[in-house]
């Protein structure tokens, strides 16, 4: 369904005096979602994965620039296409109710989400209604305005925004953070209950335990790349399953896997080393991963971006 | 699969980049220029154009303009290009100087209510709500009123009425430093106040300042005018710009048009090069990020 | 105690602080500057006057008491209602300023309603599409009336249209020499145009900008940015969120917009001759009618808390996060 082959996403800034820098946020990014799969995009909070989201959908601000290659549905997404496509064919569902007009009821944003994802404008009511009639919200809902509905609420009319058009493609921004623990099992179950009904699900996330709860494939994103692509069922035992070893750090690191933390921190756009990203903070590093980022290559069912794995 | 290498929805409207092309910082560096340049051939063209068209001749009364008097001559026949090249200096300078008073005020004012806090700072809060509760150009005339009208009473009304936004500004800085944590860092490593200030401080208001300063000078020279206009600022025997257009008042009804059209044309024209100049200057120190 | 009270007690509380305030500060300058009051009064006639008449003035006035002795005196006296006595017009202060501003409200609520809605409707074209040709011109026209001194662009007009078209007439609130129950409405209306024109055209800057600035705050912002991605174009998203969003602002700034609005009414109603209260003010600072001059920094200062207060009023009626939130503790 969709295809992200070496994404790329750099911002213009100026500092002060007006010196103009590019900074590069994404620098190879691959990912693959198919019908029917929820495919997880696990990475630490701020490192810029809710772009890939953007990207996708087309609405990057002005002073980014993209490179790299998406497609959807076989064939390249640019623009144009993107633009035709947002809201009918994907859907967005996005991280808080800040994505909601604050002055606007919920129920009424709904509804123009059904209008803007193609329902004609007789039956979009019907639609909205049976929506929230499906997620449990009960009518009265509809008429509160986004400051009244609590975490669990609007979570669900998040939902119900992105599956009243029919997307084909769903892409869900960090769909569990800060949320009661039922809630998040709900979350989940809607994900996992959309791709079971034949959509493909996208979840971008920094919750690893969230991600492979509901996942069949996990892509682990560092530094703006993905260094692996993994079958959920690989994060098993000690990660000996697993490619590259921040994801096996990343596992490990888990409470319920010893709680062993990674030491060190991510490199900042702006001071990418030259060679593999993880090189300052790998176990294994050696002389040659520091010459050249190492490309991705296939490996047992996944792939990963690491000579030594 | 095809590769694609495209920007995301349109850049921004307009051309596409030239090779004659100049980039942002050099664009606005060179407005910044083109506006100082602007300023001071206002200046140094009242010096050169000299007093001669300042006299009466009577010969030469209310003409439209001409290639002898691109701005045409007055009731008078006294040429109103060296008229408004005069008057203009003499509004500029009078507005000048009553903003450097007045952003000096609001930095005195400012850093006064952040570092004393307290009672000092409490009152001056209460001045500034009082003058923003009343309209300038009522606040204006009442203090230009008292302290007796004349050049004085308007370099004294300009000045006392245009700290307000400074001082806020200043205020909140200084509040925001203190509490920053480099600044509360220096005072615990036993650096002195004053060490504080020079270092830490000094950086940080002094940009905010002169920006600050800059987009003064238009509201202190266009309240100037205002007052002059009206009769409470400068003297008849000043013809500042004010007083000229004011002068031209009295004559519309015969249809001399230019008495009013160009002298007003200059006072815009050098109004909008402050205001540019104190954009770019602001841009330079703290360049917003969205603009493309 | 319902909430509506408790807004209102806290509006009354900050308008007395607030006239209190005005009171000390104008009482302040009053007395440090070095107009003698009682010169001032007599104006004209000091050569009439003996040195035993003026110092019964003085007494009559009590200024031979202390300052703040005088003060309170003062104070009570304006408390009670009593701004004294025009001295150009010989008649109660409060008369006058009631009868000019009946004669400037027409004009400053004209250019009040045409500037605020040309100015949001400018702002919202300008910032849908901004750096396009529309916003390139309404940003231009902005910059270049902020710049412009309001009483230049009233001369201006009347050369144009009064001098030159002799469309409209060239002074004053109605034909000179009619008595006034011979003015009729037309007269009225024909005579108001140009100044309220004026003042509209000046005001409409700050309006334009400033939507346009809020406008493109909101197209950037995260609701915006999740209705593009539903698919929403840009005449969707000002339509649904644009409007309403930066209507919120706007009715703020137009709350305080009064402020500017007096200002700009004292000069065009100077260059138009136009019997208003603006007018009262230059006359009243000329020819040194202090007890006028005192009773229009109140009255003016009293008219921008009402701005403000209406703003806050109609910002409370359509902000939901208010409306609703205050109802459900």
């Amino acid at each position: 369904m969709l295809q992200v082959q070496g994404l790329q996403v750099s911002f213009t800034v100026y500092t002060q005096g007006l010196r103009q820098r590019r900074l590069t946020v994404i620098t190879d990014l691959d990912v693959t979602v198919r019908a029917g799969e929820v495919v997880a995009i696990v990475g630490a909070s701020g490192s810029g994965k809710s772009l890939l989201a953007h990207a996708i959908l087309g609405i990057l601000p002005h002073n980014a620039e993209l490179g790299g290659s998406i497609s959807f549905q076989g064939k390249p997404l640019t623009q144009a296409r993107k633009e035709a496509l947002r809201g009918r064919a994907i859907a967005l569902i996005p991280q808080t109710v800040a994505a909601l007009d604050p002055l606007m009821p919920v129920g009424e944003q709904v509804r123009l989400a059904a209008l803007r994802g193609g329902v004609p404008a007789a039956g979009a009511r019907e639609v909205v209604a049976a929506s929230f009639a499906r997620y449990g919200l009960a009518p009265e809902a509809a008429r509160l305005h986004p400051f009244q509905v609590s975490g669990g609420m609007a979570r669900r009319v998040l939902v119900s925004t992105a599956v009243v058009g029919q997307a084909r493609l769903l892409i869900a921004d960090e769909p569990t953070p800060g949320l009661h623990p039922e809630v998040v099992t709900e979350t989940l179950g809607h994900l996992r209950e959309l791709a079971d009904g034949g959509k493909a699900v996208l979840m971008i996330t920094h919750d690893i335990e969230a991600a492979l709860r509901v996942a069949d494939t996990v892509a682990v994103f560092y530094a703006g790349t993905t260094v692996e692509q993994a079958p959920a069922r690989d994060f098993a035992g000690g990660g000996e399953a697993l490619r590259h070893p921040y994801t096996r750090a990343l596992w490990r690191a888990l409470p319920s896997q010893g709680f062993v933390p990674l030491p060190g921190a991510q490199p900042a756009p702006d001071a990418l080393p030259p060679g593999c990203l993880f090189a300052d903070r790998c176990p294994l590093v050696t002389a040659a991963c520091r010459v050249a980022r190492p490309p991705a290559r296939e490996l047992r069912g996944g792939t990963v971006r690491c000579i030594h794995a | 699969m095809s590769t694609l290498t495209e920007t995301p929805a349109p850049m921004r409207a307009g051309p596409a980049p030239r090779p004659w092309q100049l980039n942002r910082r050099q664009r606005t560096l060179l407005t910044i220029g083109l506006c100082l340049l602007a300023l001071s051939a206002v200046l140094a063209g009242a010096w050169l154009i000299g007093d001669d068209g300042l006299a009466t001749n009577l010969a030469a009364r209310n003409q439209p303009p001409s290639l002898a008097h691109p701005f045409g001559t007055d009731w008078l026949g006294r040429d109103m290009l060296t008229r408004t090249l005069h008057g203009l200096s003499l509004s500029l300078g009078v507005g000048l100087l009553a903003a450097v008073v007045s952003a000096v005020i609001g930095a005195a004012l400012g850093l006064l209510a952040a570092t004393l806090g307290g009672a000092a700072d409490a009152v001056i809060t209460w001045v500034i709500d009082v003058f923003f509760s009343l309209p300038h150009l009522v606040l204006l005339i009442m203090i230009a009123f008292t302290v007796g009208g004349g050049t004085i009473g308007v370099i004294v009304a300009v000045a006392l009425t245009h700290w307000t936004g400074l001082a806020r500004i200043i205020r909140a800085e200084v509040l925001q430093l203190k509490s920053a944590h480099y600044v509360q860092l220096s005072a615990r490593l036993g650096r002195g106040p004053l060490w504080v200030a020079r270092h830490h401080m000094l950086p940080h208001l002094l940009p905010q300042f002169i920006v600050g300063l800059i987009l003064l000078f238009p509201h202190a020279i266009l309240h100037e005018a205002a007052l002059s206009f009206i009769g409470i600022g400068l003297s008849p025997h000043l013809p500042a710009i004010g007083i000229i257009l004011a002068e031209a008042m009295r004559y519309l009804a015969t249809g001399s048009w230019w008495l009013a059209l160009f002298p007003g044309l200059a006072l815009l024209l050098a109004v909008t090069a402050f205001d540019v100049l104190g954009e770019q200057v602001r841009d330079v120190i703290e360049p917003k990020q969205s603009q493309g | 105690m319902p909430e509506w009270m408790s807004f209102a007690g806290r509006k009354l509380l900050r308008l007395i602080t607030l006239l209190v305030a005005v009171a000390i500060f104008s009482y302040t300058l009053i007395s440090l500057s070095p107009i003698d009051p009682v010169d001032a009064y007599i104006g004209a006639d000091m050569l009439l006057i003996s040195p035993e008449q003026r110092a019964q003035i003085a007494a009559r006035w009590g200024l031979d008491q202390p300052p703040l002795a005088r003060f309170i005196a003062w104070a009570r006296e304006l408390a009670g209602g009593n701004f004294g006595t025009s001295l150009i017009f010989n008649r109660p202060v409060l008369e006058i300023i009631g009868e000019r501003f009946i004669a400037s409200l027409g004009l400053m609520a004209t250019a009040w309603l045409v500037s605020g809605l040309l100015g949001y409707a400018l702002g919202i074209l300008a910032g849908a599409r901004p750096g396009s040709l529309l916003d390139r011109a309404v940003r231009l026209y902005a910059y270049i009336l902020a710049s412009s001194p309001s009483f230049w662009v009233a001369l201006l007009l009347l050369m144009a249209f009064s001098v030159g078209l002799r469309w409209t007439p060239i002074c004053c609130a109605s034909p000179p020499g009619l008595l006034p129950e011979e003015v009729t409405l037309a007269h009225r209306l024909h005579h108001l145009i140009l100044p309220a024109i004026t003042l509209s055209i000046v005001g409409v800057a700050n309006m334009a900008l400033h939507t346009r600035q809020k406008l493109i705050e909101v197209l950037e912002s995260d609701y915006a940015l999740f209705a593009r991605a539903q698919g929403a174009t840009t005449r969707d998203l000002v339509r649904h969120h644009g409007l309403r969003n930066v209507a919120l602002p706007a009715i703020t700034l137009q709350g305080a917009s009064l402020s500017e609005l007096f200002g700009g009414a004292v000069l065009v109603e100077q260059v138009f001759t136009y019997p208003g209260l603006g007018e009262a003010t230059v006359q009243a600072a000329l020819r040194s009618d202090v007890p006028l001059l005192l009773g229009i920094v109140f009255f003016s200062a009293i008219f921008v808390f009402a701005g403000n207060t209406l703003a806050d009023l109609a910002y409370r009626l359509v902000d939901p996060r208010i409306r609703i939130g205050a109802a459900t503790p």
